[in-house]
């Protein structure tokens, strides 16, 4: 769901995005080089000359070209013929028709862990096989593997992943206020107060998507609570009703609540989407000195002025409790067809080869532990690909992307909408929970 | 080509004497059937089958596998945001196709009379060229909240702003730890009863850039005897470092804030601050506090809400109309061209005026016309999608909601229950209904004239 609201956002502004695009160009320009001629293939794959092979994504625009950039490379190195095959915004929807009509791609890349373990309950996704297993163990941490797993078996490559813990900042407002990035929750709303008395409002927040309010929430609520408690709520094994996330929220509506402390305000960050919230933090005459968000935010950024790096940086979100917290968002590859074409790609997908090439053209992170941290086009993805993989298996998936759709992926229900009325009215906290619990408790089904 | 000979011959053959087997006409039975059999099975297989089998599966529950009755139905009237959606088809169902028809009759009548009726009617019309979802497209842009997006909320702000001049400072306070303190209604007040001939500083922040265009720097106001004194500046200086409740270099004027003197909660006495932030209250103002008040802060007014939940489906509706006056104009103008010109022409001879012409002559005439024209929009809305799904934003979608999207919700994507995306359907179908039937009566009674 994520994706598509950022697919839809990248579609909208091709333009601005290729610009971002330019931005990276040279150091781009020069790992493709390497990739091509410097560094050896690390992974051996089949010779498949004559074979056809299907694959989907959501991407479009530059996303998709990147990719097609990583297609290429398979089909120059087996001789195997990739289509690609845009799903449109509902994956779960286009796949389950193709199956259903006997013309199911062989490949698919999937955004939310719910969807996998769905089609692997439904036997629609079919399991590694020993090379692509092999190359996945290698170079994924056991976190990502068992993401990409369900009963036992692995299913999946997190070939694209995003870190959802971050806070982007425009240096110049930063400058002009005289502070510095903030550490933790404490520092983070002092930092936001300073830049509100120097005139510019701190915090911009994309209420209008309901995701970005999710994301706010699960930063906090893995920092404060820790990861066990994330594992339980996301699950719904405590209740939404428990003291651990009226903490949360409490400790959210310490920044909502605030007066002056959002851009324009809590009904103006409610009418925000999500590419809006981050172009006004970025562009001339700024509306907002901090914007929490992916990685992927770049791709907006792009469509302003500021450059990646220089004018818009980034830091880890602030710790809450004992540490920052790593949630993270990612593309997982599934064969869904069992042929030695879809295997060679998950084979391949699985190698930092892959990796590299999306990875020099920017807008891309890996969890692939062999992927050489220089290729990065700036120094921005660099750290927020270090930091990934430095995480080992101490990140969180996001929890709404665990959830049933229903609570956790639907614009006006559930999760969303619960947070967009918390948003609204910070101060019902027991309001709020109620709410969250009664659509959990229907959605869960327990 | 052989069975219509065929038919033809049998009629032919089958005159006055009835043999068994034959129809009125002297078709056999198989030869009709033969007849009718490529339109049956095209109506069976695209119309009815869907349809009985949207019944059938709207008594199973999610997977499709197991058998829960009329459950779906029970929780299409228990479900909130099903209940929503049905009151707000109710909404749509009685304003929509009212307001249109209303406005595409005044439409019409009008046009008649005005020379550049055919241009002007052009223009009604156009919208009904531009699909549901360009149409949904550019009103979700229209009420867009910000005024400088929002064209709705642009013509609003600009006539609210031109009757109410805007604050100098919206969303500017004072230094937490100066001396002045909110005082109630966003007005901020000194603690400290200021004495004539002393210096009272007013340090505020959180000005917001736009406002200190073109601001001077701030200068110390000097103590003067049987007067108060003081300045009010921005207390922040650029990059940080300075030092709070002292006029730092660099550190800007606040020209314009009104100060107000305040004893016993009567106003003695006004100033207005200085291009270099000075003011000077006089004498009388002797051991009165000193009182910023709220109209200096005021938030800029940023418009209605359009798209906010109170307003979002009476705003879908007007984008509905903007779509479809055209189309009851351009039916009802068709209806107003066969009403008898010599009826009118009577009418006024008689001496009714024009809007007794219009009451009471034309409206009846065109009767049958508006009521074609209500039903068809009625049965337009009562499906109405796009419009919903497009403009609502996320946060206002629930309040938005009508039975389509809901169904769509319902059904498709992941985590979906098409056992009541299907009990939606044929309630949908059960409401539409009762329209169809009206419809279909009053063409038979058409024919029968």
């Amino acid at each position: 769901m994520r994706h598509a609201t950022l697919r839809t956002a990248t579609a909208l502004v091709a333009v601005g995005a290729l610009a971002l695009t330019g931005c990276g160009g040279d150091s781009g320009k020069k790992s493709e080089g390497k990739g091509g001629g410097e560094s050896a293939p690390t992974v051996r794959l089949p010779k498949l000359n004559g074979q056809t092979l299907q694959v989907t994504a959501v991407w479009t625009g530059p996303e998709r070209e990147n990719f097609t950039k990583v297609l290429d490379e398979f089909e120059k190195r087996t001789g195997a013929e990739v289509e690609f095959v845009p799903s449109g915004d509902d994956m779960a929807g286009f796949i389950g028709s193709k199956v259903a009509g006997g013309g199911a791609p062989d490949v698919a890349m999937l955004q939310q862990v719910g969807v996998l373990q769905e089609f692997a309950k439904k036997g629609w996704v079919k399991p590694l096989g020993p090379d692509a297993k092999k190359e996945l163990s290698e170079n994924f941490s056991k976190g990502w593997q068992d993401l990409g797993s369900y009963g036992g078996k692995s299913y999946g490559v997190y070939f694209k992943a995003s870190n959802k813990s971050l806070v982007w900042y425009n240096t110049q407002a930063f400058e002009d206020a005289g502070v510095s990035e903030p550490k933790d929750w404490k520092g983070f709303l002092k930092t936001a107060r300073t830049l509100a008395d120097s005139g510019v409002e701190p915090v911009s927040v994309g209420g209008a998507d309901g995701w970005t309010l999710t994301d706010w929430f699960e930063n906090v609520y893995l920092s404060q609570a820790g990861p066990e408690k994330y594992d339980q709520l996301a699950k719904h094994e405590i209740k939404w009703t428990d003291p651990s996330v009226k903490q949360a929220l409490t400790t959210l509506g310490s920044l909502f609540g605030a007066k002056g402390l959002l851009a324009g305000g809590n009904g103006g960050a409610l009418q925000t989407a999500f590419p809006q919230s981050v172009t006004q933090t970025f562009k001339d005459d700024p509306k907002a000195a901090m914007v929490s968000s992916a990685d992927f935010a770049a791709a907006n950024i792009g469509q302003t002025k500021a450059k990646v790096g220089t004018d818009a940086k980034v830091f880890p979100f602030p710790a809450v409790g004992k540490e920052s917290p790593v949630v993270t968002g990612g593309d997982v590859a599934v064969a869904l067809k069992d042929n030695k074409a879809s295997q060679a790609l998950l084979t391949f997908l699985a190698s930092p080869d892959a990796a590299r090439i999306w990875a020099g053209q920017g807008g891309f992170v890996s969890a692939n532990k062999k992927l050489d941290p220089a290729v990065y086009p700036n120094t921005v993805f660099r750290e927020i690909g270090k930091a990934l993989v430095a995480a080992g298996d101490d990140f969180r998936f996001d929890m709404s992307d665990q959830a049933p759709a229903s609570f956790g992926g639907k614009p006006g229900q559930g999760e969303w909408k619960a947070l967009q009325d918390f948003l609204k009215n910070p101060k019902d906290v027991a309001g709020t929970q109620a709410q969250l619990e009664k659509d959990a408790a229907k959605s869960f089904g327990n | 080509m052989t069975s219509g000979g065929t038919a033809a011959a049998a009629q032919a053959s089958g005159k006055g004497t009835r043999k068994p087997g034959k129809s009125v006409t002297g078709t056999r039975p198989w030869i009709a059937g033969a007849f009718l059999l490529p339109a049956l099975l095209l109506l069976g297989a695209l119309v009815v089958y869907p349809i009985g089998y949207s019944v059938w599966r709207s008594l199973f529950d999610a997977p499709g596998s197991g058998f829960v009755g009329l459950g779906n139905y029970a929780e299409l009237f228990s479900d909130d945001r099903i209940r929503t959606a049905l009151k707000n088809n109710i909404i749509w169902v009685v304003v929509a196709p009212t307001v249109a028809t209303a406005l595409g009759l005044i439409f019409a009548v009008l046009t008649e009379r005005v020379r550049w009726g055919t241009a002007f009617k052009l223009v009604v019309f156009m919208p009904m060229a531009i699909s549901m979802l360009a149409a949904g497209i550019i009103f979700r842009l229209v009420y867009e909240q910000d005024p400088e997006r929002g064209v709705a909320n642009a013509v609003w702000v600009g006539v609210h702003d031109t009757f109410a001049e805007p604050a100098p400072y919206p969303g500017a306070n004072p230094r937490p730890n100066s001396d002045l303190k909110a005082s109630g209604g966003g007005a901020f007040t000194t603690k400290e009863a200021a004495r004539t001939g002393t210096a009272v500083s007013l340090p505020l922040v959180a000005v917001q850039p736009d406002d200190l265009k073109g601001a001077q720097r701030a200068v110390a106001a000097k103590p003067r005897p049987g007067q108060i004194t003081g300045t009010a500046w921005l207390d922040f200086t650029r990059g940080g470092g300075g030092t709070p409740n002292r006029i730092d270099k660099q550190e800007k004027a606040l020209a314009g804030l009104e100060i107000q003197a305040v004893r016993d909660g009567k106003v003695v006495a006004s100033a207005t601050t200085e291009a270099d932030g000075t003011y000077a209250l006089p004498a009388r103002a002797e051991g009165a506090k000193l009182r910023l008040p709220a109209s200096n802060f005021a938030e800029a007014y940023n418009g209605v809400d359009w798209l906010g939940p109170a307003l979002v489906t009476p705003a879908i509706i007007g984008s509905y109309v903007w779509m479809w006056a055209g189309f009851a104009m351009v039916l009802i103008a068709a209806g107003l061209a066969s009403v008898p010109r010599e009826l009118l022409e009577a009418a006024r001879v008689d001496g009714a005026n024009e809007w007794q012409v219009f009451r009471r002559v034309t409206v009846p005439l065109l009767a049958p016309v508006l009521v074609v024209v209500l039903v068809t929009l009625m049965i337009n809305v009562l499906k109405i999608f796009d419009l919903v799904y497009i403009i609502a934003p996320g946060a206002s979608q629930d309040e938005a909601n009508v039975l389509a999207l809901q169904l769509y919700q319902s059904s498709f994507g992941t985590d979906v229950n098409q056992g009541i995306g299907s009990a939606i359907a044929v309630f949908l179908l059960l409401l539409v209904s009762p329209v169809l039937i009206i419809n279909i009566r009053r063409l038979r009674k058409e024919r029968q004239r």
